[in-house]
C-alpha cells in the first residue's frame, strides 16, 4: 500500500522535464567535452590529435599564465573575502546601532551586475583623471596606472571583485555568528575570559560551518571568474591578468574549439581536485559543542 | 551597560559609518553625478556635483543610440529572465518534490549530480555544438533553456531543503482522501512553498538578469543583445563619453534596486539559505 503510494505520487513524470533540459544543455555538454578537447575542431569536422592542446596549454606561455593567475584569483579573492568578511561580521554583531544599516550597504554591490561594477572601477581606476589618482595627487603619491601595469592589473581586479562579494561572505557569517548561544559568551565572562579568548575559543569554532561555505562558495567563484576581469582588463595589458575563462574565450574567438574545450576541461578539472576534497575535508572538521 | 562601553559602541558606529561611506558610497554617488553630467564635465571625472544638470539629455540619447538597441536589449533581458525564472520554479520545484519524497537509485543519482553541477561551469563550445545540432543556437528560446540549466542544482537543493519541513504525512492524507497526484503537487504542496518560491524567484532574476557570460557566447548578434552585453560594448565604445555610459549603468541597475529596496531582508536570507544547505 505504501509502496504504491509512492510509485504513483511522487511520479517520475515530475522529474521528467528537469531530466530532459539539464541532461541535454549541461551533462551531454559536460560529458562530450572530455572527447573534443583531445581534437581539433571546427564545429562541423575534427581531427583526433590526442592531448596535444593540453600539451599547448601548459607549454605556452600565453595559456598558462592563465592557469596561474586563476590560481592566484581564486585563492586571493576567496581568502579576503574569507577574513575580511569575518571581521565586518563581528564588527557589525558587537552590539551597535548602525548593524542593520551598514548589513544593507555592505551587501548592496553584490545585486549590482558585474559589468555596471566593472565600468565604475574602470573609471575611478583611470590613471590620469580616476578619482582614486586624483585623491592620492592631492596628498602628495603619485598614483599608480592600476590597469594598465602588467604586474597590478591582477591584483585590481582582485579588489573590485572582493568589493563586490564581500557583503555575501558577510550576511553569512553574521547568520553564523547569530545561531550561536549568548550563554556561552556569558560562562567565558564568569570564567574571566578576555574578548580575545572568546574569540578565539567561542567564536572561531562555533562559526565554522559559516566559514566553510563562504570558503568553499568564493573559492569555486573565484575559479570560474570571468565577467569582471573581462569588464575591466580583457586580460590584458598583454595576457598579464587572463584567467582560465578569458583564455578559453579568447581561443573561441579565434575558432580553436578544441583548444577552447581543452581550457574547459582543465577548469573542471581544477575544480575537481580542488573544490571537492576541500569540501569533504571541510564538513567533516565542523564541531558541535 | 557602563559609560565606558557606550561610548566604545558609538565610535563604532561613527567608524563604520564613515569607513562604508567612503568604500562603498562613493562609488556610487560618482557613478549618480557622472551620469548627471554633460560630455566635458564627466570626462573631467571629478567628484564634485555637476556645474550644468544633463539628467533627461544623457538618458534620452543612450535610449536613442544604435536604432534604440539599449531598449530592445531592456526587452530581451526581461522576456529572458521572466521565461527563465518562471521555468526554474516549475522544474525545479516538482523535481525536488520527488527527489526529497522518493529515495532510491534515480533519485540518489540526481542529488550526486546535483551536488556536482553546483560547483562544474558548462562547457562552452560542446554546448554550442548541442545547440547546433538542436538547430536552435542563437534563439532568445534557447537561452531560457540554458538558464534553466544552469540555474537547476542551486534552485533544486534549495527546494529539497524546503520540502524535507513539509510533512510526509500530509500527502498521505490527502491521497487517502481520494486527491489525485496532480492536484497534490499544485495545490497542496506548491502553496506551501511559497517562502522558498520567493527567494528562488529573486535570486534567480538578480542572477540571469546580470549574467554577461552565458549571453555572450550563446546568444550573439546585436537583435539578441542583453543589457549587460550592451553595457560592455558601451564601456569600449564610450570610452570618452562616461555621462553616456554611467546613464546606461545607472539604467541597467535600476531593476535589481527596486528589488533590493522592496525585499532586501528577504534576498540577504535568500542567500544565506542558499549557501548554508550545502
Amino acid at each position: 500500500m505504501k509502496n504504491s503510494i509512492t510509485k504513483n505520487t511522487y511520479s517520475y513524470y515530475y522529474l521528467l522535464p528537469a531530466i530532459i533540459i539539464y541532461t541535454t544543455f549541461f551533462i551531454v555538454p559536460t560529458l562530450i567535452s572530455f572527447f573534443f578537447s583531445l581534437t581539433r575542431w571546427t564545429l562541423f569536422d575534427w581531427e583526433f590529435i590526442g592531448l596535444k592542446n593540453f600539451i599547448n596549454f601548459f607549454q605556452e606561455s600565453s595559456l598558462n599564465i592563465g592557469l596561474r593567475n586563476t590560481l592566484i584569483y581564486a585563492s586571493m579573492t576567496s581568502g579576503l573575502k574569507v577574513i575580511l568578511g569575518l571581521l565586518i561580521a563581528v564588527f557589525l554583531c558587537s552590539g551597535i546601532r548602525t548593524k542593520n544599516y551598514l548589513r544593507a550597504v555592505i551587501f548592496f554591490p553584490a545585486l549590482v551586475s558585474t559589468m555596471a561594477v566593472g565600468a565604475i572601477f574602470k573609471a575611478l581606476m583611470n590613471p590620469t583623471r580616476g578619482p582614486i589618482n586624483q585623491v592620492l595627487t592631492a596628498i602628495g603619491i603619485e598614483g599608480p596606472s592600476w590597469l594598465g601595469n602588467p604586474d597590478l592589473a591582477l591584483f585590481s581586479v582582485i579588489f573590485v571583485d572582493v568589493w563586490k562579494g564581500v557583503g555575501i561572505a558577510t550576511v553569512i557569517y553574521i547568520a553564523g555568528l547569530m545561531s550561536i548561544p549568548p550563554h556561552y559568551y556569558e560562562a567565558c565572562d564568569v570564567d574571566g575570559g578576555n574578548s580575545f579568548q572568546k574569540f578565539t575559543h567561542i567564536t572561531l569554532p562555533l562559526v565554522r560551518p559559516a566559514m566553510n561555505a563562504v570558503i568553499i562558495l568564493s573559492l569555486v567563484g573565484g575559479l570560474k571568474s570571468f565577467d569582471i576581469i573581462w569588464a575591466m582588463t580583457g586580460g590584458g595589458p598583454g595576457f598579464a591578468s587572463d584567467v582560465l575563462a578569458s583564455v578559453v574565450y579568447k581561443q573561441y574567438i579565434n575558432g580553436f574549439y578544441g583548444l577552447a574545450t581543452a581550457g574547459n576541461v582543465i577548469l573542471l578539472i581544477l575544480i575537481a581536485i580542488i573544490a571537492f576534497p576541500l569540501y569533504r575535508f571541510l564538513s567533516r572538521g565542523e564541531v558541535e559543542y | 551597560m557602563n559609560r565606558k562601553a557606550k561610548i566604545r559602541l558609538i565610535m563604532y558606529d561613527i567608524l563604520g559609518i564613515v569607513l562604508s561611506g567612503v568604500i562603498f558610497f562613493v562609488p556610487i554617488y560618482f557613478l549618480l553625478i557622472t551620469s548627471f553630467k554633460n560630455v566635458k564635465e564627466a570626462y573631467r571625472m571629478e567628484l564634485s556635483f555637476p556645474e550644468q544638470l544633463n539628467i533627461i539629455e544623457n538618458f534620452k540619447e543612450v535610449l536613442s543610440v544604435q536604432n534604440g538597441i539599449v531598449l530592445r536589449a531592456f526587452l530581451n533581458s526581461f522576456i529572458i529572465t521572466a521565461f527563465a525564472v518562471t521555468g526554474l520554479v516549475l522544474v525545479c520545484s516538482m523535481a525536488g518534490f520527488v527527489i526529497q519524497r522518493r529515495k532510491n537509485k534515480l533519485t540518489g543519482l540526481w542529488n550526486m549530480v546535483i551536488l556536482v553541477g553546483l560547483m562544474v561551469p558548462p562547457a562552452i563550445v560542446p554546448t554550442i555544438w548541442v545547440l547546433n545540432s538542436l538547430n536552435i543556437y542563437g534563439t532568445i528560446p534557447s537561452m531560457i533553456l540554458l538558464e534553466i540549466a544552469f540555474f537547476f542544482p542551486f534552485s533544486t537543493l534549495m527546494y529539497k531543503g524546503f520540502m524535507k519541513t513539509i510533512p510526509r504525512e500530509l500527502d498521505e492524507a490527502a491521497i487517502l482522501d481520494g486527491c489525485g497526484r496532480i492536484r497534490l503537487f499544485f495545490q497542496i504542496i506548491f502553496p506551501l512553498l511559497r517562502p522558498v518560491n520567493i527567494t528562488i524567484i529573486v535570486l534567480t532574476t538578480v542572477f540571469i538578469y546580470g549574467d554577461f557570460m552565458n549571453p555572450l557566447y550563446f546568444l550573439p548578434g546585436p537583435r539578441n543583445a542583453t543589457v549587460q552585453l550592451t553595457l560592455f560594448n558601451f564601456i569600449g565604445q564610450y570610452s570618452s563619453e562616461w555621462n553616456l555610459l554611467f546613464a546606461d549603468v545607472v539604467m541597467v541597475t535600476i531593476p535589481p534596486l527596486i528589488l533590493y529596496l522592496f525585499l532586501n531582508k528577504r534576498i540577504i536570507r535568500g542567500m544565506v539559505a542558499g549557501s548554508l544547505k550545502e
